[in-house]
């Protein structure tokens, strides 16, 4: 816990957060042409990005403004896609356990898909402190916001797919499920919650299979390491 | 500028707000409380599962109205991302080399 140097801290944590800012580029881009397709302004699209911050959920209230649909509808769909990351907030509390509400307050509004599951085996491992963590949020969220504008000023003129740069993010969760395998149970609990999430994606709507798959498979996992006595691997 | 621009703010707001809530409350609260085991243990499974439970429908289904597919750009080359995340261990080295995968894959056998 020594104070290491701000700059040290900035390095480190943009280090761990540039793959992220690769794989949101062509997301915020794609984002802010269907933003701009729709009506919205890419500033209103901009500020959407920095007041929300949430990648499926956004795309989703694109595609319902464009479809003319009640605000009202379209918060309440946000709300439900975006429930899961009570889950990961947390998973979060326990690593970040007694740190100031002010700092947790602000990590709050960071808490991704992406960033969480690049913090979280970091701060598990240890020298990870929240400051690192913190500037992985800022450093996607600038980027989010940056790409969605910039998408919609003119992300027309990009080509579709260049680089292979729409699969980053999903390389990415490849990596992170790697790094998450840290034993058998694990790796069985990463088994059931893959098959739940498929099945009931093709019968729930929204992003209810990912809560639901996420919630039963931990709690099997669970269950398996409490048969199972102690040690986890 | 489709809607109003008042009422696009308030929407706004009201998304930014159930966004975040759901965000800040568990940071606060169970931060301070002292967890029974099996709550750790439960929430230390969560991540696996949610990467697992996000990664699988994105590798297996496609459609809007979405059916299982088994012949997906994104499977085939989750294959070899698979096993440069494993034998490297290497986040970014995994980004690169699943985009450089995933992308041939597109250019010599378009699906």
């Amino acid at each position: 816990m020594q104070g290491s140097p701000t700059s040290s801290v900035m390095r480190r944590g943009l280090a761990a957060a540039w793959p992220i800012c690769l794989g949101y580029l062509p997301i915020g881009m794609a984002l802010g042409v269907l933003g701009q397709k729709a009506g919205v302004h890419p500033l209103a699209i901009g500020f959407m990005s920095l007041i929300v911050f949430a990648g499926s959920a956004q795309f989703i209230a694109v595609s319902m403004i464009s479809t003319g649909m009640p605000p009202i509808t379209i918060v309440m769909t946000t709300f439900v896609v975006n429930l899961r990351h009570l889950l990961m907030s947390s998973a979060l509390a326990i690593p970040f356990r007694g740190k100031r509400r002010s700092l947790l307050t602000l990590f709050a509004y960071g808490v991704t898909d992406e960033s969480f599951a690049v913090n979280y085996p970091k701060l598990i491992e240890g020298n990870w402190q929240i400051e690192h963590a913190l500037v992985v949020n800022h450093a996607a969220n600038l980027t989010w916001i940056v790409s969605t504008i910039a998408g919609g000023y003119g992300g027309q003129y990009i080509p579709e797919g260049a680089f292979g740069i729409d699969y980053a993010l999903i390389a990415m969760f490849i990596c992170l499920l790697i790094f998450q395998l840290r034993g058998r149970i694990y790796f069985i609990t990463a088994i059931i919650a893959g098959a739940l999430a498929v099945g009931l994606s093709l019968l729930l709507p929204g992003n209810w299979h990912i809560i639901l798959a996420s919630v039963l498979a931990a709690s099997l996992g669970t269950i398996i390491k409490q048969r199972s006595g102690r040690p986890t691997t | 500028m489709m809607p109003l621009w008042p009422e696009y703010v308030f929407m706004i707001l009201g998304m930014g707000m159930v966004t975040y809530v759901p965000r800040w409350l568990p940071l606060i609260f169970l931060s301070r409380q002292q967890l029974p085991q099996w709550l750790v243990d439960w929430l230390d499974f969560i991540p696996v599962a949610i990467l697992s439970a996000l990664l699988a429908p994105l590798l297996l289904t496609s459609g809007a109205d979405p059916h299982l597919d088994f012949g997906r750009a994104e499977l085939l080359a989750a294959v070899p991302t698979f096993a440069v995340a494993f034998w490297t261990r290497s986040l970014g080295g995994t980004v690169l080399a699943g985009m450089l995968i995933f992308w041939l894959i597109r250019l010599y056998w378009p699906m």
